[in-house]
């Protein structure tokens, strides 16, 4: 059974694969909760604003410390600001930061990873030491080093936190060249003169893509907690910008008074990273083969 | 001396003391010892050789695909008057799919499972020869049809998983003629095919060499294909050259007697209970090879201490036929 499914899988085509992996992932319904959940994210980060009952920087000194009601989903916190509209609007921000951060480390990641699995020797161990000493770092204690040395900002925010996940990226990259870079089809095609690069971009990128694409799933829910806890910290987005890390530190003050300032940004937070976790678990199960045939069997017995 | 008997002048791939080393953790291994061959314009040159001999190897030295290091490769490698092994990278990259094609022996593995034959097919004209559009794709039908794969035009979008792997390698021998090369390699080509497929390779790649005027370097360990199509053969053993001889010659009256336990070894056709003869012991260890003789450990026939002490060197004992051995093992008798 399990013998069948890992000899018939890699012989599966790009296309095909993509449809079979989407229906592997699609009859996890777990999985498809997490989809509905990012869907829903989307909208509000693309839609915030317009969304939202009220401004998110509307000031109604005599509404302050609401408790949730019909008026306002989430409460007021101490200016009198609907918490719901500000979570709304929020989202955006931590999308935001997820996808640009997240795509810096993909980006820087996965070149250095292919250049030092390809190359192997010195370039290798150059690449992946410096990638070992920045992994070495707790994440959010470097993303503070460097937000100490570029200032705090979400712009700089983003980059700290691109450049503390790019070691994840470089490595998984650079496992899955070293077995790919030994194919004989990457041989054939340097046999036919194909350039460096282009093995690379053509040969040896595209077999390497499903961890990656897993990884950056799983990257995003860390990138999106990195953020929260560095605005938490007041090294990221600025106020009166809203942001869940941001309202966090905000509500902590009035916990006992009012625990939904900071309820509800968690549980933004929460469910956001929890989202990405599962669509990325799932992913992972759908496209390793021997997963799949696990997923597989479970229907059947 | 006999290395002249045909000119390299008329040859176009002339391999010259190839010798090839890998630095290994144990010491340093000669993997392909002073190996010369040369091929000439339609002529198949046959390597013949069991696993290990060597005969991989020299060919992915001449195409320039070892990684160096650890492979050192030393000699000449000429192809029309330029050594390949003294040309930079670049102009060694220009040559491979242009003027030298290699053919591999899996086809199962050797097609990049994520793209598609038209894709792969076209990778090399469109890298060498420029061409873009439809151009390129007219060509790339053109090529299927060449290596008989039916309904090229309909084919070239599919991937490698819907060719079966007789219909993959008529793919890869496409893709090594896209450029018309003056030089095939064929490393082990028809070995993981069954027997008909094996025959339509062979009868294909035969055809396209007599159009095409290419020359062949047929490497196998199937003595019954190289009798089919071979014009001259190379025996190699542990690393070096042992026997070279036009086909007829060697089959008639092979000389080193490894080449003689290799045809002996060859089952006969009616002979029934008749155990198969077979050649006893293991080829040496690259890192431990005999000072003597190569063969001698496993030989029938050696004779004195200096088989075993020093080593033999090619010998003409016919036209065009050189045997690496101190005696005619045919005639008994030293030279």
């Amino acid at each position: 059974m399990s013998d069948q499914a890992s000899s018939q899988a890699p012989e599966a085509p790009a296309a095909e694969q993509r449809f079979q992996t989407l229906r592997a992932v699609l009859a996890n319904r777990l999985a498809v909760v997490g989809l509905l959940v990012l869907a829903a994210l989307v909208v509000a980060a693309l839609f915030g604003p317009q969304l939202a009952p009220y401004g998110i920087n509307a000031i109604e000194v005599e509404d302050r410390f609401q408790s949730p009601s019909l008026d306002h989903l989430f409460g007021t916190d101490e200016l009198g600001r609907d918490v719901f509209s500000r979570v709304l609007v929020a989202a955006r921000v931590s999308l935001q930061v997820g996808a640009i951060a997240v795509g810096i480390s993909l980006v820087a990641g996965v070149t250095l990873g292919l250049v030092a699995g390809f190359y192997g020797g010195r370039i290798d161990d150059v690449v992946m030491r410096v990638m070992d000493m920045l992994f070495a770092f707790p994440a959010i204690l470097l993303a503070i080093a460097i937000l100490a040395v570029l200032g705090p900002g979400l712009t700089n925010a983003m980059i700290a936190i691109g450049i503390v996940y790019t070691p994840i990226f470089a490595r998984i990259c650079r496992a899955s060249v070293l077995s790919v870079r030994e194919e004989v089809f990457v041989r054939a095609a340097r046999s036919i003169g194909a350039s460096d690069f282009r093995l690379l971009r053509l040969h040896i990128l595209p077999n390497v893509l499903a961890p990656i694409i897993v990884q950056t799933s799983l990257s995003l829910a860390f990138a999106i907690l990195s953020e929260a806890a560095l605005s938490f910290l007041g090294l990221g987005v600025q106020p009166p910008q809203p942001s869940w890390g941001r309202m966090l530190f905000d509500g902590r003050g009035f916990i006992e008074q009012a625990w939904w300032m900071g309820v509800f940004p968690g549980l933004a937070i929460f469910v956001t990273v929890l989202a990405f976790n599962i669509v990325g678990d799932a992913m992972r199960d759908a496209l390793d083969p021997k997963q799949r045939s696990v997923i597989e069997s479970r229907g059947q017995s | 001396m006999s290395a002249e008997v045909s000119s390299p002048a008329e040859s176009v791939l002339s391999v010259r003391d190839l010798t090839v080393r890998f630095a290994t953790r144990r010491g340093v291994a000669t993997v392909v010892d002073d190996v010369s061959w040369e091929v000439a314009a339609g002529e198949t040159l046959a390597i013949v050789g069991e696993s290990g001999s060597g005969k991989s190897v020299s060919a992915l030295a001449v195409m320039g695909l070892l990684p160096t290091p650890p492979a050192r490769v030393q000699g000449q490698v000429w192809l029309e008057g330029s050594d390949l092994l003294q040309a930079s990278p670049q102009e060694r990259r220009r040559t491979r799919g242009r003027r030298l094609g290699m053919v591999f022996q899996d086809p199962m593995t050797s097609l990049n499972p994520f793209l598609t034959i038209g894709k792969q097919v076209s990778e090399g004209v469109e890298h060498h020869l420029g061409l873009h559009g439809s151009e390129l794709r007219d060509r790339a039908v053109e090529l299927l049809g060449l290596v008989g794969i039916p309904a090229p035009a309909d084919r070239l979008d599919e991937h490698p998983h819907q060719f079966s792997g007789g219909m993959r390698q008529r793919v890869m021998i496409a893709i090594a003629l896209a450029c018309e090369p003056q030089v095939l390699i064929a490393d082990e080509a028809t070995t993981a095919l069954d027997v008909t497929t094996q025959a339509q390779i062979i009868e294909l790649l035969g055809r396209l060499q007599e159009d095409m005027g290419m020359a062949v370097v047929w490497i196998t360990h199937d003595l019954g294909v190289v009798a089919g199509i071979a014009d001259r053969v190379s025996v190699m053993y542990a690393g070096q050259v042992v026997e070279e001889a036009p086909v007829d010659a060697l089959y008639a009256d092979p000389r080193h007697p490894y080449t003689q336990g290799l045809l002996g070894a060859l089952p006969v056709i009616g002979g029934h209970g008749r155990e198969l003869a077979t050649i006893s012991g293991l080829p040496p260890d690259p890192l431990q090879m005999p000072p003597g003789c190569r063969f001698w450990p496993r030989c029938t026939r050696r004779l004195d201490a200096r088989c075993e002490h020093e080593p033999p060197t090619m010998w003409e004992v016919g036209p065009g036929h050189r045997v690496r051995t101190f005696y005619d093992t045919a005639r008994e008798g030293s030279r």
